[in-house]
């Protein structure tokens, strides 16, 4: 009996093709902007989470000046005092708990080999600094600490430097010019890509600390210091004794608010997963609205085929068809007509989600529960929409619809 | 039900439209007694009430006042859903415009009743074509409406219409839109139905000749039966 009524809803959706089919546009890009969306979201999150874990898992990054406070120029904060070599020393003397800790003062550098170019993120620390955010050699050798220490021209480099110097050549022992200085290459960086914000992670260039500070920053400066805690230290543990020993060594009253701040990359991880979460969820609500309207269209075609089809319902009811069947039959029709309208939008959707996944380089993250849940959805669409039509058909009189032309 | 008894019996039966001064009696106290296996004509000029009547007969509607009972039941004060279940399994509906569905063929037409009875896809299909094969329609199976003459479609209304077996057959004007051979070849058909298969049909007709296939001709005046009287034998 129901696969009778299925059957018979896809030979009238059949009977009018371009009707079904405009009429099942808007529940159409509903259901593929509500999959589009999700699924690119999903891969978003996806994305952010795997790349602030590139940053480094379980790090804290100290830096100068205030936490960001609402309202105060962190600008001002900026030049109060910069972190410096006491400070590093006073945190490795100290703190317990971190696996590696590293300065680290970054500059954008142009960067020069032969009649080449580039500019390049140049940044001076120590040894310490790839165990801290967990970046791995290719080829080469660390610094070593004779190196750090006396601040020794070596580099290592990134994967985009080394295309743009040496293509697939080997770029060791090469001398590059940063700056107004030369080093000597010593190793290559693991490639890392792109973050989600679109900053290439392999145009890079390490240099020992001494070196950065005396030829290229020229000051004694330290801009950043990198944490990393160990396996079995949670980053909240970590933070306090940090601050302690940084108050302490940068001889700061218990009055005085800290001229230093640490962020937590964890929580910054867990900051923008929940914003891109958001921005789904709202994006997906405006989706919604979509399928309502998409909802109404189906209203409205099962009105135009309630109203087309009374003599045929007349003839129905008179041999015996209950106002039951007739309901069933016409709620049958527009749910298998939104369900069309869903899955045909949730295969456009796809197709938009893979494509966008393609172009913004994030994962392909179709979610089957998304999945399912547009069909359960778009079928109840069709069975709400479509039964004040199914009823009115129900509820007409033989006798008058019999009688219609 | 005894044997014997009427089928179906009228009783001071009003059927009334409108409210006040523009209130019509299309049926005004009608009496009337057909008995199982009768096949009865209904005369009587536009707007007499015949089809009023019919519908009343067929269970498609109810009267204002009076009684109307069928088998034995008080068939006027059954709920809608009671009175399909007993056009289902009792009335066969024959109408002028044939009333097939259109774009289907005549075989789907025919099993359509037998879809709301609950009868399997097989039955359905063997039961359908034993239906058109006793209206002659051997071969016309798989034609849609649009493929058929006039008469074979209201053979194919016919043959929807005893396919469940039913005790009534109700024609409203069956012959009204075909030419005189069509008509007499539906006519020939309605009677062999009557006489084989034991149907009792109520047929409303314009013409004479056509009411001279029954055996009783009702006529109706301004909802009123003007006469009832039996025919001569024609046969
Ligand atoms: N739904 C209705 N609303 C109002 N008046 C109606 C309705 N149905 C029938 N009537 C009236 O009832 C009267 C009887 O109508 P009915 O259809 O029974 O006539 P009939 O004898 O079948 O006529 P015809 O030979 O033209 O088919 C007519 O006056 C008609 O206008
Ligand atoms: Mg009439």
């Amino acid at each position: 009996m129901i696969w009778e009524t299925v059957r018979l809803s896809l030979r009238s959706i059949r009977r009018n093709v371009l009707r079904s089919f405009l009429t099942l546009l808007g529940i159409v890009i509903g259901v593929a902007a509500v999959i589009a969306m999700l699924t690119i979201g999903s891969g978003t999150t996806q994305k952010v989470k795997a790349d602030i874990s590139k940053l480094g898992s379980n790090l804290l990054v100290v830096r100068s000046g205030r936490p960001a406070s609402p309202g105060g120029p962190g600008g001002l904060d900026q030049v109060v005092r910069p972190l410096a070599e006491k400070d590093l020393a006073a945190l490795v003397a100290h703190l317990t708990g971190a696996r590696a800790i590293s300065p680290a003062s970054q500059k954008q550098v142009r960067v020069i080999f032969g009649t080449e170019s580039l500019t390049s993120g140049v940044t001076g620390t120590d040894s310490a600094y790839l165990d801290a955010r967990d970046w791995k050699l290719v080829s080469g050798r660390p610094f070593s600490d004779s190196e750090t220490r006396s601040g020794t021209g070596v580099c290592l480099i990134g994967e985009t430097v080394h295309q743009q110097f040496f293509g697939a050549g080997d770029p060791e022992g090469e001398i590059i010019r940063v700056n107004r200085t030369s080093c000597k290459i010593i190793g290559l960086l693991e490639p890392k890509g792109y973050t989600g914000f679109g900053q290439d992670q392999d145009n890079v260039v390490l240099m020992p600390l001494h070196a950065y500070q005396r030829r290229i920053a020229g000051n004694r400066d330290i801009d950043n210091i990198y944490i990393a805690a160990d396996d079995s230290t949670p980053t909240s543990e970590l933070q306090p004794r940090v601050e302690d020993i940084l108050r302490d060594a940068r001889r700061m009253t218990p009055d005085r608010e800290s001229d230093f701040a640490i962020r937590d990359m964890t929580q910054i991880a867990d900051a923008m997963a929940s914003a891109t979460t958001t921005m789904t969820g709202m994006l997906g609500a405006v989706a919604g609205v979509s399928l309502l309207v998409g909802g109404i269209g189906i209203m409205n075609i099962m009105l135009v085929s309630v109203t087309e089809r009374t003599r045929e319902i007349g003839i129905r009811l008179a041999i015996g068809a209950h106002e039951k069947h007739i309901l069933i039959q016409f709620l049958v029709e527009a749910t298998v007509l939104s369900l069309l309208g869903g899955i045909i939008g949730i295969l456009i959707g796809l197709g938009l989600a893979g494509l966008a996944a393609a172009t913004l380089t994030i994962p392909f993250a179709p979610s089957p529960a998304v999945i399912l849940l547009a069909v359960g959805f778009s079928a109840l669409i069709g069975m709400v929409f479509g039964f004040f039509p199914a009823l009115r058909g129900a509820r007409l009189d033989p006798i008058d619809a019999l009688r219609h032309e | 039900m005894a044997a014997g008894a009427p089928l179906i019996t009228f009783e001071k039966v009003w059927k009334s439209y409108g409210q006040g001064e523009a209130r019509v009696h299309a049926l005004a106290g009608v009496d009337l007694a057909i008995k199982r296996g009768e096949f009865v004509a209904i005369m009587g000029p536009s707007g007499s009430g015949k089809s009023t009547a019919m519908n009343i007969i067929g269970c498609l509607d109810t009267p204002t006042a009076g009684t109307y009972s069928f088998m034995g039941v008080d068939a006027g004060r059954l709920d809608r859903n009671r009175r399909a279940m007993l056009r289902n399994l009792y009335v066969g509906f024959v109408f002028q415009g044939y009333n097939l569905l259109a774009r289907t063929t005549a075989a789907e037409n025919v099993e359509l009743p037998l879809i709301y009875r609950g009868v399997a896809n097989r039955e359905r299909r063997d039961l359908a074509m034993q239906a058109l094969a006793q209206v002659g329609l051997v071969g016309r199976e798989h034609h849609t409406p649009a493929e058929l003459s006039g008469g074979q479609q209201q053979r194919v209304a016919i043959a929807r219409a005893i396919v469940t077996r039913p005790t009534l057959l109700v024609a409203d004007e069956p012959t009204g839109n075909l030419d005189t051979a069509r008509t007499h070849e539906i006519m020939e058909l309605l009677t062999k139905l009557n006489k084989e298969l034991g149907l009792t049909v109520t047929m409303v007709t314009h013409e004479a000749d056509v009411a001279e296939y029954a055996e009783r001709t009702i006529r109706f005046l301004d909802g009123h039966v003007a006469s009832d009287s039996m025919n001569m034998e024609t046969a």
